[in-house]
């Protein structure tokens, strides 16, 4: 059984006040593994990105328990859990969030930086992990000149090139194309398979389904399936889906 | 190098109107302050002029005296009794006052006449350019500064005026020896100075004391003291700042350089805490994405402190450029501006100081930076 990262016992989550309060988790158990690719699926309202910025470490439960790499977020202050975060996560974001006065190379660099790995080491690095995304000739361009898959590219190389134990990405292949979309979830599921990741991605895109080891449905608020295995097992329409 | 500054350049740079804006406002309020405190330093040097070339080591001034223009008088008895103490080489009186200058068209003018023994050489007229200081003790002789020609109505040397009634000649001229007060110094002997401020040959208006070189400094002051009664015994350090003190302070010209540099302050710092701030705004989505990325909150502040340091010395830098050519202008003018190299290290300083507590406003903004912004676009 692979290693561990996140795990999460019996988290509830209550957003809002008064009249406005909502359950947007009603007890949820999950772990997120070494080497697997888990993807986290529900409708709009289901409260799969409350569980993201949970699990991210960005929000914090009203009951149950967050542990990272060992590590219990209990108690945790908001610059404990930016430690928690810098030592242990990667992030992929939906709309990229590049920073535009910066190339590609110095984007990535950036996830080294601010954990204090600076110097021609890191920007050495920082073009190599680029190069494993296909952008090595890009390492100079600003996310101006970039697409959208390229952009995304980029933020995936920004994500592991710190060497997280666990990568969350929120709805990475919404605003691309099916070749942009294909390529994105395969560096992603070569980023949990041959360099050992825990990579869970957030979305609602049936396409990514066969990139997936786990599938885990989340409705109102609690896990209500959990699937493994080949995409076949799984529900979707074959000519919908982005093909490994 | 880490990405700190790299992020805090391309910040600053990417909105080149805002840059604009923050340079014009720190330039403007570095040499708003410049002029100012150069102006004081300037105005500080003026009023000890004097006292900064007089050979004395101590002065005897009527009581209460605050000024080297002040016109009280000291009876010259004390002369004598200040030469009989142990370790004193010699005692110099000294006339000054006010006095009027005729023109031959008969136009008057107001002159401040400075009269000592020349023979004893304790103040003499410097930077004589023209003529012979040492020709003074002949009879209606003067030595006047030449930037003072158009004021006094003369082309040069050998030209001839009244002062109180008596003809004069112009025997000497001095270059750079300026009044603050405007009203030009004329230079005489000590006969001459009773004779053009109508002093009796009783009184004196200070006494320049030079002490023997292996004189008691300390116990000589204290002998001094006792001998000269209500007169006031004070060494060139102690005149100066008298001087400085009462011009600077008890006039309010002082206060009011300081007010104004104050007010440079405040507009710079408000100028530059409003474009920070302003820059920290549209920047806001980048520094969530980097707390949400895990970065620490002093990774942020260090772009923003970066941000306002790299403001601060371009901005230094330009006023600097700006300041040295206000001084070059100013440096025959009635009130030069001076600036000292700690004048300038202070500047910067204060440069820094200004622009870095100006990005305190938005480090608060960004304290408040919920990384979960992130995910909600």
């Amino acid at each position: 059984m692979s290693e561990i990262v996140i795990e999460v016992k019996e988290i509830k989550k209550t957003l809002g006040k008064g009249a406005g309060q909502v359950q947007a988790l009603r007890g949820v158990d999950l772990t997120l593994r070494r080497g697997e690719l888990t993807l986290l699926m529900g409708p709009s309202g289901s409260g799969k990105t409350t569980l993201l910025l949970i699990l991210g470490c960005m929000l914090t439960p009203s009951s149950g328990t967050v542990t990272v790499c060992g590590t219990s977020t209990r108690n945790a202050d908001k610059e404990a859990l930016a430690k928690i975060r810098r030592d242990h996560t990667g992030f992929v974001f939906q709309s990229y969030h590049l920073f535009p006065t910066l190339t590609a190379a110095q984007n990535v660099q950036l996830a080294l930086d601010i954990r204090g790995d600076h110097g021609r080491a890191a920007a050495k690095k920082a073009r190599e992990v680029l190069g494993l995304v296909g952008l090595g000739q890009k390492a100079k361009s600003r996310p101006g000149a970039l697409s959208g898959g390229e952009q995304q590219r980029v933020a995936i190389a920004r994500a592991f090139v710190a060497n997280p134990s666990v990568i969350l990405a929120d709805e990475p292949t919404s605003a691309l194309d099916s070749d942009n979309g294909r390529t994105i979830m395969r560096i992603l599921a070569e980023t949990a398979h041959e360099r050992d990741r825990a990579v869970l991605v957030v979305t609602h895109d049936p396409r990514i389904i066969p990139f997936g080891d786990r599938i885990i449905e989340i409705e109102d608020g609690l896990l209500v399936t959990e699937k493994s295995g080949e995409p076949e097992r799984l529900r979707i329409p074959k000519a919908a889906a982005f093909r490994p | 190098m880490s990405l700190v500054m790299t992020l805090a350049s391309r910040n600053l740079f990417h909105d080149q109107l805002r840059f604009i804006a923050t340079l014009v406002g720190i330039v403007f309020s570095v040499v708003l302050v410049l002029i100012q405190m150069g102006l004081f330093l300037g105005f500080g040097r003026m009023v000890t002029t004097m006292i900064d070339h007089a050979n004395a080591d101590l002065w005897v001034l009527p009581k209460g005296a605050k000024c080297f223009e002040d016109p009280s008088l000291l009876d010259l008895k004390l002369r004598d009794k200040v030469a009989s103490v142990d370790g004193v080489a010699s005692v110099v009186p000294m006339v000054i006052g006010f006095s009027d200058w005729r023109l031959d068209s008969g136009e008057m003018t107001p002159v401040f006449i400075v009269g000592a023994d020349l023979k004893a050489g304790v103040l003499q007229p410097w930077n004589v350019v023209e003529g012979d200081g040492r020709a003074l003790s002949q009879s209606g002789s003067v030595a006047v500064d030449r930037s003072y020609f158009d004021r006094l109505g003369i082309k040069g040397l050998d030209a001839t005026a009244e002062i109180r009634g008596r003809r004069v000649k112009v025997i000497a001229l001095t270059d750079g020896i300026r009044s603050f007060t405007t009203t030009p110094y004329i230079f005489v002997d000590l006969k001459n100075a009773r004779l053009y401020t109508g002093t009796f040959p009783s009184r004196a208006s200070d006494l320049i004391i030079r002490l023997k070189p292996d004189a008691d400094r300390a116990k000589a002051i204290e002998a001094i003291r006792t001998q000269v009664g209500d007169a006031e015994v004070l060494t060139s350090d102690e005149f100066r700042s008298r001087s400085r003190s009462f011009w600077l302070f008890g006039t309010g010209a002082g206060a009011a350089l300081f007010a104004g540099a104050l007010l440079g302050v405040i507009v710079g710092t408000v100028i530059v805490a409003q474009t920070l701030y302003s820059s920290t705004k549209d920047h806001l989505s980048e520094f969530a994405t980097l707390r949400a990325m895990g970065s620490s909150n002093k990774y942020i502040y260090n772009v923003i402190i970066y941000q306002a340091l790299l403001s601060a010395v371009i901005g230094f830098i330009l006023a600097a450029a700006i300041g040295y050519v206000v001084v070059e202008m100013t440096a025959k003018s009635a009130l030069p501006i001076v600036i000292t190299p700690w004048l300038v290290i202070a500047l910067l300083a204060l440069t820094i100081a200004m622009c870095v507590s100006s990005g305190i406003v938005a480090i608060i903004r960004v304290v408040r930076i919920d990384p979960v912004t992130v995910f909600m676009r």
